[in-house]
């Protein structure tokens, strides 16, 4: 019998989207085909790993994710620096922790300072994040997207409980922005609706459903994501044209597998390795599931990641 | 092709008898075409309809099991592309290679690594299901060396035979006779030979081919040659193949009905780096592999790959429950507190791993309310004061606590008077509304 490759063609598009601007800029998205499949149609980038840093020296990252920037994240500037020049970041996420009110509690103009030191160092793309803090979070994005206008970056996160003023700080000063919504894929749809309602320009925004690490509900983010793509594939809902976010390295480096040491689980074997494996290998299910836009902690761990999309593409 | 239920039901001796369990032939028909059923329970059925519902009503991936006896792994049977249609059937299963150019020792060492990797996770046993050995040397003698010490030193672990020479294939597999080892495999240049030592010995074929079209006619030749249970490779070893033909061929096997690829995939993800492995295994896992091989199986290695699978064949309409018991995170003491939450295992996972990041001593009272989480089972009547009262006093852990307080959720503040009046002597804490709150409440309790 012959085979004919049952190939399948798709009436939606992923939303390309340009992050940063002159050499450094960086694109992703823009597919029209599920993840990696370019037989049936176009893959025109590749996924984009940023690498994350923070405003406060990471004291709440295990010691294993510490080690490898322990000689320069005392200072926002020269790690996003480290990033982009030793380890060839293609972008950088600064999630301005230190922020949090039950952290140094930071203040906006504290906040925006960071991010104009850092964008002044480093010629390649910048997404911002606040501390997750819903109400802090507004003034803290106001002043960081102000602080960065014009530059290109990724506002995140609009949430439900804030997304008009965050958007609005977005939509001002040019910025894209990442709408977050807590493993639902109607919840998804909605936020996206509420922002475009506004006057957003949906072909700006970036959908993050929520990651999970492996083990701690990975299968969750994985699945509303496969559905988030189907819908904008096969049913050509723009609503989720937007390509997705997995916030990775925040959601694993807080787990016990991340962290426990080999002595006290002998079973789990070498605790650096399996927290980088770890890392990586919820990265790598997330770009099977759809994820365009990686924010990984490793560097080991992000390379591998960057060793198995050159495999992909 | 499948069949649709109407035609299935021309086909049926139309009695209504009900002794394959279903009130009517209609009914029976039905769910043969959904594949919820199997002709065999019908005892009426005639010879001339068994073998035109034969072909549409056997599994689109054909079932295949490899080894024997309680470490048998389950192959096939897949009925979908994305794991939220419906649960993925059998979880791919983890062979690691082992050459036959290595020394004794160095195979010892292997087949140990192999033996003593079963980890416990959430309530499951998982393993590395299967040894692949693999004819590296092109030596017969040695190659049978190496079977012969793995069949001694692992007789319950089932194996993947890789050797593309017939004699050499002979003569191992009868090492394994009963055990339903693989033997990997069936080329376009051997496929007859190995097809006839396959159907002597029982054993299951692993067909490798250049491509699908190539994969697809060399399964139909090998199955005209009497051999029903095969496992496929369409020779993918890029990632990028890996998907793209995995892919295809669960679509093909499920969509268009395509017979020559309802098979198993085996996919080897060998690498130089053993991370990069990982990955490439990961791959597999996610997408439609059956079988990765991989070249080495550190303990870091195999949790990740353990994990992972168990987390893409989890039911998605199934919540995964973790058993209610007290859990003692830390090593708490009397007087540590005491706080209770649902089995929903995400819950769990959650809440006891902030109870850890506070570094608090504390115990994690954790209550069957059949997987859901806390607000759910709130709403669903599962979480409610008189339950969680009989649940505290059954416990037992009146005995091993100085105090009588309960840190509650602080979803379900609401629920604090009345386990008050429920449980005598005991006083309710609310805690905070989410997890992440947990560091903070504790910390600030036990300053």
């Amino acid at each position: 019998m012959a085979f004919t490759a049952p190939k399948e063609t798709y009436s939606g598009k992923v939303y390309n989207l340009t992050i940063g601007t002159g050499s450094g800029a960086a694109n992703f998205g823009g597919e029209n085909v599920l993840p990696f499949l370019s037989c049936e149609g176009e893959c025109p980038n590749k996924p984009l790993i940023a690498y994350e840093i923070q405003d406060v020296p990471p004291s709440d990252w295990p010691e294993n994710v510490q080690k490898p920037f322990s000689s320069v994240s005392g200072d926002p500037v020269t790690w996003a620096k480290f990033c982009q020049d030793t380890l060839k970041a293609k972008a950088i996420a600064l999630r301005l922790i230190g922020t949090h009110p039950d952290r140094e509690n930071r203040s906006p103009e504290d906040a925006a300072k960071t991010v104009k030191e850092v964008l002044a160092a480093i010629n390649i793309p910048l997404i911002i994040l606040g501390s997750n803090h819903a109400e802090k979070d507004a003034p803290v994005l106001i002043a960081a997207a102000e602080a960065a206008k014009d530059k290109n970056c990724i506002l995140g996160k609009a949430q439900e409980a804030n997304y008009k003023t965050i958007a609005a700080a977005a939509m001002a000063n040019n910025h894209k922005l990442i709408a977050m919504s807590e493993l639902d894929i109607n919840l998804s749809k909605q936020l996206n609706i509420l922002i475009t309602q506004m006057g957003f320009d949906k072909e700006r925004l970036i959908t993050d459903p929520m990651c999970s690490a492996l083990g701690y509900g990975l299968e969750y983010t994985y699945s509303v994501m496969e559905r988030i793509r189907l819908a904008a594939l096969t049913q050509n809902d723009l609503t989720m044209h937007p390509p997705l976010l997995a916030d990775v390295g925040m959601y694993v480096w807080k787990i016990k597998e991340t962290q426990a040491p080999e002595s006290d689980v002998p079973l789990w074997g070498n605790a650096e390795e399996r927290g980088i494996a770890w890392e990586a290998s919820t990265a790598t299910a997330l770009l099977m599931a759809g994820a365009e836009l990686l924010i990984m902690r490793h560097p080991k761990a992000a390379e591998a990641v960057e060793k198995v999309i050159e495999e992909l593409v | 092709m499948a069949l649709s239920g109407v035609e299935i039901f021309k086909l049926l001796p139309k009695t209504n008898c009900k002794k394959c369990g279903y009130p009517t032939c209609l009914a029976f028909a039905m769910k043969l075409a959904q594949r919820q059923a199997s002709l065999d329970q019908c005892p009426d059925v005639s010879e001339e309809a068994k073998k035109k519902l034969g072909e549409a009503s056997a599994p689109p991936i054909r079932s295949i099991t490899l080894g024997s006896g309680g470490s048998a792994v389950k192959m096939g049977e897949e009925t979908v592309l994305f794991r939220h249609d419906k649960k993925f059937v059998n979880p791919c299963a983890l062979a690691v290679e082992i050459k036959d150019t290595l020394s004794e020792g160095e195979i010892t060492k292997k087949v140990d690594e192999v033996l003593a990797s079963e980890i416990d996770r959430v309530g499951q046993k998982l393993r590395v299901n299967a040894i692949a050995l693999t004819n590296a040397s092109g030596d017969k003698g040695k190659f049978e060396a190496a079977a012969k010490l793995i069949a001694s030193k692992a007789p319950n672990v089932p194996v993947i035979l890789s050797t593309t020479d017939p004699a050499s294939a002979e003569a191992t597999v009868k090492l394994f006779a009963g055990k339903n080892p693989i033997i990997y495999g069936a080329n376009a240049g051997n496929a007859e030979a190995m097809a006839n030592i396959a159907k002597a010995e029982k054993a299951i074929l692993g067909v490798v081919a250049n491509g699908l079209d190539e994969l697809s006619t060399l399964t139909e030749k090998i199955k005209s040659l009497g051999v029903e249970d095969m496992v496929i490779d369409s020779g993918a070893k890029k990632a990028k193949e890996i998907i793209e033909n995995n892919t295809m061929i669960r679509r093909a096997a499920l969509k268009k009905s395509f017979k020559p690829l309802g098979y198993p995939v085996i996919n080897f993800t060998q690498r130089e780096d053993s991370l990069h492995e990982a990955l490439i295994a990961s791959v597999g896992i996610a997408k439609y592999a059956s079988i990765v091989v991989v070249s080495s199986v550190e303990r870091w290695k195999n949790l990740a790959l353990f994990t992972l699978r168990q987390n893409i064949y989890t039911d998605p309409q199934v919540p995964m429950q973790v058993e209610q018991k007290i859990y003692n995170l830390g090593e708490p003491k009397a007087e540590s507190p005491l706080m209770i939450t649902t089995n929903f295992s995400l819950t769990y996972f959650i809440v006891s791993g902030e109870i850890e990041n506070s570094k608090v001593p504390a115990r994690l009272a954790v209550m069957d309310c059949e997987g859901l989480s806390v607000l759910t089972a709130w709403a669903a009547g599962k979480f409610t004061a008189s339950k969680i009262a009989t649940f505290i006093k059954e416990s037992g852990i009146e005995n091993e606590v100085k105090h009588r307080e309960l840190i509650i959720p602080g979803y379900v503040a609401i629920l604090s008077g009345a386990i008050e009046e429920k449980l005598e002597g005991w006083k309710v804490t609310v805690g905070p509304r989410e997890a992440n709150g947990l560091p903070a409440f504790l910390k600030a309790k036990t300053a």
